[in-house]
């Protein structure tokens, strides 16, 4: 059961910027409901006004441009189904395609998510990966955060009260480039999300090397966070030389990892499966760099 | 009562059959629908959208209707198992459901029907790993799954059989 609530309908930013600004500490933004509903139906949150971000003009547009541009309101569904995000950024869609299930994916959305910023969320451990930023608006104007800058914490982003996200943004790498996204988990939400994006100098041969490296370690930490000893141990090596680098990039990707104990497993349980699935996940985008398919796949997890 | 309660007047589709509703703003779809509507084959169960007794189709698409607030459906049209199956004859994935024996205590069904409903509408000849992965979050404690995802491919393989000129590939 939800406690009464009235429900605003914007069809502007500016409109919704100020609803959000009158209203104060009774409002929240509003847009799939799937995260936002439940902790009202638990009570943990009681607004007295949700403000419906759905109808805001450009909110579920997805536009291309030198960067890739998703309005807050596109669902995941949208995103693993756009023709432009499968061509630019084709593990985007492939991430979006194995968010929570079927029925989270036709009305969550991709601002909802971000905004939100549960620890366990695939978008923000892939945003991070992929240099992503976030627009947010307010009545003092727009301004331009990284991922890093906006997720501050569980469930705590940079998000004034008055400000919405308009959009995430983001500069695809090149089509050469080796990224892999794998979950593991048996429970609803994932217990580690890793992503891994290995920029490379030329096409997917032996002779390739690393120029660049993300290493993103989701769910464990408090927030998705990268692991820079790991992507540091990565760049500058050949891709040939990839496996047998990369136990040690895992076993400095876990020594970084800011686990805790809670009812997806141990501190030091969850450590040992970021060193085993950055491993895997390497192993996959080495592979998809040569053209290959990602191989066997692992028990409970699941390679996007 | 400030003005947060409020009903709003809704114009939905349900089963074919055009509803005028006044809903309150935080009024549930399930629950308009089980008790104004008096369609009770959605279930409330996990009330947070990981189980699936609750599916309904909005538009086509699968929604947990614990989660969706009935003013969300002005204007669309909604599918509930009791709009499935056309008089007397069944659909033919509740066909499917029966031959395969896919159905035990039947708690689950409803949302398993329409979620297969969705998924063949989407993919007509769905692979074993397509319906496996349609099928997350869609929860049954008493079948295994097994037989219910027999039952999805024999619906596919009817529906081809029924519809499909033979196709080349």
């Amino acid at each position: 059961m939800l406690r009464p609530f009235a429900l605003h309908r914007p069809r502007t930013a500016e409109e919704a910027c100020e609803l959000l600004a009158r209203l104060g500490e009774d409002a929240a933004p509003y847009a799939g409901g799937t995260e936002l509903l439940l902790l009202m139906k638990l009570g943990l949150l009681r607004p007295r006004h949700l403000v419906d971000v759905k109808r805001v003009a450009g909110f579920d547009d997805i536009a291309d441009g030198a960067r890739l541009t998703i309005g807050a309101s596109v669902t995941h569904r949208t995103v693993e189904r756009s023709a432009v995000v499968r061509a630019r950024c084709p593990l985007l869609a492939s991430v979006a395609r194995h968010i929570a299930n079927v029925r989270v994916r036709n009305v969550g959305t991709v601002g909802g998510n971000l905004a939100f910023a549960d620890p366990h969320s695939d978008l923000a451990t892939l945003f991070l990966a992929l240099d992503a930023s976030v627009e947010l608006v307010s009545p003092r104007g727009r301004r331009e955060l990284t991922l890093a800058e906006f997720v501050r914490g569980p469930w705590e982003t940079a998000r004034a009260a008055d400000e919405l996200l308009t959009s995430v943004r983001l500069a695809p790498w090149p089509a050469s480039t080796a990224a892999a996204f794998v979950k593991f988990g048996v429970h609803e939400r994932p217990t580690l999300g890793i992503a891994v994006a290995l920029r490379l100098d030329g096409s997917g041969t032996g002779r390739a090397r690393v120029v660049d490296a993300r290493v993103v370690v989701g769910c464990v930490n408090p927030c998705p966070a990268r692991a820079p000893g790991a992507e540091a141990r990565l760049t500058g090596i050949a891709l040939a030389d990839l496996e047998d680098v990369a136990g040690e990039a895992a076993a400095l990707a876990a020594a970084s990892a800011d686990t805790a104990d809670d009812l997806h497993g141990s501190a030091d349980y969850k450590r040992e499966m970021v060193a085993v699935f950055v491993r895997r996940a390497l192993r996959v985008a080495a592979a998809r760099a040569r053209g290959l398919p990602p191989g066997a796949g692992f028990p409970h997890a699941i390679i996007a | 009562m400030d003005a947060s309660a409020a009903r709003e007047p809704i114009r939905l589709v349900v089963n074919g059959r055009a509803r005028d509703l006044a809903v309150e703003p935080h009024a549930l779809l399930l629950d308009v629908l089980r008790d104004d509507l008096d369609l009770k084959g959605a279930k409330r169960s996990c009330d947070s959208q990981v189980c699936g007794a609750c599916t309904v189709l909005v538009d086509g698409l699968a929604v947990s209707a614990c989660t969706y607030l009935a003013v969300e459906a002005d204007g669309r049209s909604i599918l509930t198992v009791e709009g499935l199956a056309e008089g007397e004859s069944l659909h033919p994935v509740q066909r499917a459901f029966v031959d395969a024996g896919a159905v035990q205590c039947g708690f689950c069904t409803p949302g398993m029907l329409l979620t297969t409903r969705a998924l063949l509408d989407d993919n007509p000849a769905p692979t074993r790993e397509d319906v496996l992965h349609y099928l997350r979050g869609s929860l049954c404690r008493c079948t295994g799954y097994r037989k219910i995802v027999e039952a999805i491919l024999a619906a596919a393989r009817a529906r081809g059989q029924a519809s499909a000129p033979a196709r080349v590939e």
